[in-house]
Formats: C-alpha cells, structure tokens, sequence
C-alpha cells in the first residue's frame, strides 16, 4: 500500500501539486487521470522518487520514503517495476538481456536461474519467442509487454504505469490493460497507472484519483464514476458521445 | 550566474559519477563496450588522419626550408617536434571531440529522451556511474591511441620526406632522434590524460543534462563539441604554461 499525504510540489513560480492525499491500495489497479497539466506526471514522477517535494509524505507499507537512510531507498527502489509511456527499453540490448537487467543488477542469481525467470515473464506476457529481437526489430504492443515484463520479473511490491496505452490500437491497448490488471491480481502488487485513456478506467480502474489543476477533484471506483456528479469529473469522463451513451445506459440498468 | 550553475552541476556529476559503484560483473562488460565504441572504433580514423598530417607538416616544413646552410636533418626535427608536442595529443583531441563526444553526447542525450535514464534511476541505479564511469575508465587507454598517433605521423612524415625528395631516410632518421627530451614525452601524456577526462565528462554533461526531444539531442551534440574543444585548447594552454616554462 502507497500512502501519500497532503504533497505539494512546485517548479519555480508553478505550483503543480497543492496538497494531494490519497491511497493506493495493494492488489488493486489505482488510477490516477486527469486532463493534460493536470500535475498526473509530476505527481507519478514524485511517487517514484525521480522528483523531491516541498511538502508532505510517501509512504510505501509504512515506511515513509524522506525519511529513509539511501541504503533503505535503494531497497525500496528495488521493489519498484515501471513501464513508462515510452517503454524506456535500452537500444543496445535484446528483449531477453532488457528482461534480465534488473535481476542482474540487484540478484545474485546463476545465470541458469535468470534465464528460467527471464523465459516464464516473457511467456507470462506471451512473448516466449521474442528472446533474441532487439527492441527496435518489436511492435509498439510487444515494447509494452517487454516493458511490462521488465518491470515484474524481479517480483516487485509496487508496479506503475505511465500511459501504458498510449500509441497503441484499441485491441492491444486491452490486451495491455488485462496484462496489468491480471498480474496485479496474481502478485498482489500495489499497482498505480497514470492514464488518460477511458476504456482502461472503465475496464481496469479499480480505484481512481482525478486530478485538477494540482488538486485531487475527485476519488472512486470506475461504478461510482458512473454515478457521481462532480462536474469537472463527468466533463472529463464524458466528453465523448459514446462514453455518455455508456453511462446512461447503465444508469438506466442500475434504476 | 548561469555558468556558476552549469560548472557546478560538472563537478557535482564527477563526484556522483564515482559514488554507489555499479556491481563489478555488469560494469566490467560495460568497460569493455566502451573500449571498444571509443577507443578501437577511432583507431582507424586516428591513423588516417595522423600519416597524412605528418606528411604535410613534413612537406610545409622542408619547402620552408630554402636556405642551403640549413642542415636537411631539421625537417624530421621539426617533424616530430610538431606531432610529438602538439598535433598528436592537442588537435588529435579536437578531433576526437567531434567523433567520439558527439558519439557521447548523443548516446546519452537519447536515452535521456527516451525515458532510458528515468528506468535506471527508478530502479535504484546511480545512473551516473553506469553511463559516465565506464566511459572515463575506458578513455584512460586513450594515451595508447595517441602514441599511434604519434608513430604514424611521423612515419607520414618520413614516407613524404623520402618519396617527395624532400631529403634523405638518414637524414629524417637523424632529424627524430636530435637533441629529443624524454620530458616532452611526458609533458604529451599528461596533457592527453587530461584532455581524456575532458573527453570522457564534457559531453557525458551535455547528454546527460539535456532536454527535450531529438532536435535537442543533435543542438547538445554540437554544443559538447563546441565546449569540449574551448576546454581543450585552454587547458593546453594553462598545461603548456605551467610544464613547459622556465
């Protein structure tokens, strides 16, 4: 479980978060959304370590992050697997050797046994033939699974997810989508996903965070998002034709 | 104000670049890489560029030469004067600056762009000192690339000393080994190992530090060179001043 409490951060005279509190809960899928500049990256950036704030905490299981020893931050880094929106593999690496770099730099694993892990992560993520490719040689689709394969073969407590659907087709977007939902589940992983993609909140949004202009707006499941009336929430979620249809319709259903 | 802040974020990146070492058996590979992209990979270019520079200097100096009192011995003197105390380890360095800091920078600038550096440091990795690190140990070689340098252009030199007349084998031989100071060797190689470091950093900062997308990447590379080569050269001056001078 990742508590954070009233987070503030600011880039020069640009207050980007203003006190957001909330809590992402282990074996759930926890969004986070939010319009463009709405602070989502900053505020991902900030869970992850890679930005210091000015004000408030994070927690991961208790320990809060500042006030930690950097022996005791690298331990919690270790626990973190992360796809970023860009997938992030290195160029200079094949699929295979990308899977195994974490279990290299933090085990003292046989190379045998990194191996038979390497091979079960990337047929959990259906790609058991893709050992020798180079990133570049794979699709959009199979850099996320890899990316996704990556981030869980060291066994991590806390999965996140930047726009894992982003420049991906609807059918592999869901594939993604069920890829993480399924391992969350399975690993029983504290998993927090930055997205902007509604089909991902109503299929995978176990918890969701909207936030507004730095401010968390809203907190619910993707059920209560169809029945809230938060403003800024339903211009958001809504914006679409199809999205309003689906949420009449289950409003109707619901009575 | 800005400049105080780019120098201290350079020596700031030195220092973290030494600390939280990466485990030996990734960073021993990772040496070996960079060996062989830096070092090997401009061996080729290195000695291309030396023969036929030393035959040039060669050519420039005996066609200066026109006064028959002058002994033909001088033009393999100031031959190897020449590349011994400056083209090998100075202009070869502004050379290297463009093929290998360029090679530097944009490695690095592009896995600044493309998240690379985020994912190692997210997983706990002083990214500093797996990206810079192997890139400073392996142009600790870089004096033996120089001493290529040197033996290929003087050789250059002798090849168009002798095929262009310009004097005698003997006397081009007797011209290299005139009144030769053993210093000036070791004034070439302290200089070579510093402008090695300047090489390794310099561009490593301007990648590292980028931001932006690709456009960015290739606007860093080519101020990386720019300051690399401003670094070389002062410090060849300071370096010339304080070990040269009486």
């Amino acid at each position: 479980m990742i508590e954070v409490k009233n987070l503030h951060k600011s880039f020069g005279d640009a207050h980007i978060l203003k006190g957001v509190t909330t809590t992402f809960e282990k074996g759930k899928t926890n969004l986070i959304i939010g319009q463009s500049g709405s602070g989502k990256t900053v505020f991902l950036k900030c869970l992850l370590g890679l930005f210091d704030y000015e004000e408030g905490s994070i927690a991961y299981d208790g320990k809060v992050f500042s006030q930690l020893s950097e022996d005791q931050k690298r331990e919690i880094r270790a626990d973190i697997g992360m796809v970023f929106q860009g997938s992030a593999l290195f160029d200079s690496m094949t699929i295979a050797e990308n899977v195994m770099f974490p279990l290299k730099m933090f085990t003292k694993q046989s190379k045998s046994e990194m191996e038979d892990r390497v091979n079960f992560v990337l047929n959990r993520v259906n790609l058991g033939d893709a050992h020798n490719k180079k990133p570049s040689e794979a699709s959009g689709g199979m850099q996320k699974r890899v990316a996704i394969a990556r981030a869980i073969v060291n066994k991590p407590k806390y999965l996140f997810c930047d726009e894992p659907n982003s420049g991906l087709d609807p059918k592999t977007a869901i594939v993604i989508d069920d890829l993480i939902k399924e391992i969350t589940e399975e690993y029983q992983i504290t998993t927090v996903i930055n997205s902007h993609d509604m089909n991902s909140v109503m299929q995978i949004g176990e918890k969701i965070i909207f936030l507004k202009n730095g401010y968390k707006e809203w907190e619910g499941s993707r059920y209560d998002i169809f029945k809230t009336d938060n403003e800024a929430v339903t211009d958001f979620v809504y914006s679409s034709e199809l999205f309003k249809k689906v949420r009449q319709m289950y409003l109707e259903e619901r009575g | 104000m800005n400049y105080l802040h780019y120098i201290g974020t350079y020596f700031l990146m030195v220092i973290e670049m030494f600390r939280k070492p990466t485990k030996w058996s990734v960073m021993k590979k990772l040496i070996l890489k960079d060996i062989d992209d830096l070092i090997i990979g401009s061996l080729g270019i290195v000695a291309f560029i030396s023969f036929f520079v030393g035959g040039v200097v060669t050519i420039q100096t005996a066609l200066n030469i026109d006064n028959p009192l002058i002994p033909k011995n001088l033009v393999g003197f100031a031959t190897r004067q020449s590349i011994i105390l400056e083209f090998a380890p100075t202009f070869m360095s502004i050379i290297m600056a463009g093929k290998v800091g360029s090679f530097i920078t944009s490695s690095i600038g592009t896995m600044r762009v493309t998240e690379q550096i985020d994912a190692l440091e997210v997983m706990g990795i002083n990214s500093l000192n797996y990206l810079v690190f192997p890139k400073f140990i392996a142009l600790t070689l870089y004096p033996f690339v120089i001493s290529i340098s040197m033996f290929l252009g003087i050789m250059g030199g002798l090849a168009a000393c002798v095929y262009g007349g310009y004097a005698t084998m003997p006397d081009y031989i007797e011209g290299i080994q005139l009144d030769f100071k053993p210093f000036h060797m070791a004034y070439a190689f302290i200089k070579t190992l510093i402008f090695a470091f300047i090489l390794a950093t310099v561009p490593s900062y301007h990648g590292y530090y980028m931001k932006g997308g690709a456009l960015e990447v290739g606007k860093a590379s080519t101020t990386s060179f720019v300051w690399t080569s401003v670094m070389i050269i002062l410090l060849n001056y300071i370096l010339t001043q304080l070990l040269l001078s009486q």
